[in-house]
């Protein structure tokens, strides 16, 4: 179907590009244009207003002398990492657990699932009266006779970025979890019949033949979670406001406070350029290699 | 050997119940704490149940807290997501079937190109478009009005959408639409006969995905809306933050549930759609 057959008129040749048109043109013009647009701004000296006088690399020197842009770089570092890391694992563990044929086990999914239909932002509200040092989990606590237990980490900024990574793990876990089920679904039975009549133990199935073969879903999987780390804002601005100071600032928050809250357009521009360049670090060759998959077949 | 067998299952189903707990303990500590009163909340801890329940801090999450300066509750913010994510979701969805109907069987020189450039806008990161586009709908008189939101999140969203739909349409045999051609039947009569009444499945999938996405959207909302055209997150957000004498945490939790109530109810009744929309996304075949 690739190529139109010659019999075929004018109209029928060209209606596919003319009915691809718009869409086209949306994303030429307001992704890659508006790449371009936000480049260019990120070598101007833009403050509040745009400006559009060439500066260099004014911004950029700018930002790498910023200590709050060190903490929002470090912050993802720690973010990704465990966020990554912890939902992999959970969800992996309770994908397995859910497939040694458990009773209700649509029930139970469904109940593992449901965090990822809410916003980051109802999360955040959610999270933070839990977290809250006093009436929250420190208050349970007390109440149940640990009265020397403390829990501040929301006010701390040592460790606020840590109640970020508590409640995105909630909320993002059982979306692994289902990813993972999914896989194991499609591996085939009778690879794992002949291995148990040689007598290999389930953990040892698991480990030397069906993780392996999930290679694909762990592959994607990690796209996804490290390019929702990278882009996490909401669950930041509800859980912590970035703060407290702006001890747990990622660059998202930082890009949002700098362009629209403190008036350093240029500034902003180039944090958003530097987060473009990270996901394209990580996306390009994924896509590249998705899609010579593609037209192998 | 049975005695271990047993043991194993009892271990299995412990496991599985405690993670339900960890998942469901959110929710009983939102819906509990918002029908409390704020003296109750005072008293009592995060799991104790309501001695006397109350839908106060419902209403006045509704209709009368505080978001900021204007104490209007959250019905203003609700209707505009409503007003916002209807034309988003279905224009975009439409885009998408079109786009995937061609870049899957009328494929040109060049499509594939097309595809990959519309595919990069599934990842990047939107904060690249903030600035340009804030500037853009300014000049067309578009800032802080739904429409302008409309017309960001169907800009963002057609890569999503025609992911999607291409994905699926690759799925269905070419032998039916070279069948229908030697009938004689065109570019969209093949479109309208053949692919839509085949594509339930993914039009579901995709209004799912794409209803939650832009209801669940803060990052546009709280850039291009101010006021009047805010959306439901960003009320929320106002709501939680704004500082009052007394923390009303139980009015805080009402306003979440009701940002959360639209794609709840979603999940409940279209859950299937929903995993498999998650899914779609991520692991294809």
């Amino acid at each position: 179907m690739s190529t139109p057959n010659a019999h075929y008129g004018f109209a029928e040749r060209w209606l596919p590009r003319l009915v691809l048109a718009p869409s086209f043109l949306l994303t030429l013009v307001f992704l890659y244009g508006f790449i371009a647009w936000n480049g260019y701004l990120s070598f101007t000296n833009s403050r509040l207003l745009p400006n559009y006088e060439w500066a260099g690399l004014v911004q950029y020197a700018t930002l790498f002398e910023n200590e709050r842009w060190w903490v929002a770089v470090r912050n993802l570092g720690i973010f990704a990492v465990l966020f990554i890391g912890g939902a992999m694992a959970i969800g992996i563990t309770l994908a397995i657990l859910l497939d040694q044929k458990v009773r209700g086990e649509g029930a139970i999914r469904t109940l593992y699932l449901y965090p990822m239909a809410l916003s980051f932002v109802v999360t955040g509200t959610a999270w933070k009266w839990m977290l809250n040092p006093g009436l929250g989990l420190e208050k349970l606590m007390h109440d149940w006779g640990f009265t020397s237990f403390t829990f501040d980490w929301l006010v701390n900024s040592e460790m606020s970025i840590y109640t970020v990574v508590i409640a995105g793990l909630w909320q993002s876990s059982g979306f692994v979890m289902a990813l993972f089920l999914a896989g194991l679904r499609g591996v085939d039975d009778s690879i794992i019949k002949a291995a148990q009549i040689d007598g290999a133990t389930l953990p040892r199935i698991y480990w030397k033949i069906i993780l392996p073969a999930l290679r694909p879903v762990v592959f994607s999987t990690l796209m996804i979670l490290s390019h929702i780390a990278i882009k996490s804002f909401d669950l930041v601005m509800a859980l912590t406001g970035g703060g407290p100071g702006f001890s747990s600032d990622l660059p998202a928050t930082f890009m949002y406070s700098m362009a629209f809250t403190r008036g350093q357009t240029g500034l902003g521009a180039a944090s958003a350029m530097m987060m473009l360049a990270t996901v394209a670090a990580i996306v390009v060759p994924y896509l590249y290699s998705e899609l010579r998959k593609d037209s192998h077949g | 050997m049975a005695n271990s067998e047993k043991f194993w299952r009892f271990a299995l189903y412990g496991a599985l119940l405690f993670a339900a707990a960890y998942y469901l303990l959110p929710l009983y500590v939102m819906l509990t704490t918002s029908v409390k009163s704020v003296e109750e909340i005072r008293a009592g801890n995060l799991l104790s149940m309501p001695m006397a329940v109350t839908f106060d801090a419902w209403s006045k999450a509704w209709s009368t807290a505080c978001t900021g300066v204007s104490c209007n509750g959250l019905s203003g913010y609700f209707w505009n997501s409503v007003q916002m994510v209807i034309p988003a979701v279905a224009i975009s969805t439409m885009l998408g079937a079109i786009n995937g109907y061609v870049l899957s069987k009328w494929r040109f020189r060049g499509s594939e190109i097309v595809f990959a450039m519309i595919l990069f806008g599934v990842f990047m990161p939107f904060q690249v478009l903030l600035l340009p586009m804030a500037q853009t709908l300014g000049m067309f008189g578009m800032a802080n009005t739904t429409a302008g939101l409309v017309f960001v999140h169907v800009v963002c969203g057609t890569a999503s959408t025609t992911l999607f739909f291409r994905n699926y349409y690759v799925g269905i045999p070419d032998e039916l639409i070279k069948a229908a051609r030697l009938d004689g039947a065109g570019f969209w009569r093949i479109f309208w006969r053949i692919i839509l009444p085949m594509s339930t499945p993914i039009i579901m999938v995709t209004l799912i995905w794409q209803f939650t996405q832009i209801w669940n959207d803060f990052l546009f909302g709280v850039v291009f809306a101010s006021g009047d055209a805010q959306p439901i997150t960003v009320g929320l957000n106002n709501l939680a933050n704004t500082s009052t004498s007394v923390k009303e945490y139980n009015v805080d939790m009402a306003a979440a549930l009701i940002a959360a109530l639209p794609t709840i109810l979603v999940y409940v009744f279209a859950g299937k759609y929903f995993v498999r929309g998650l899914t779609a996304g991520a692991v294809k075949g």
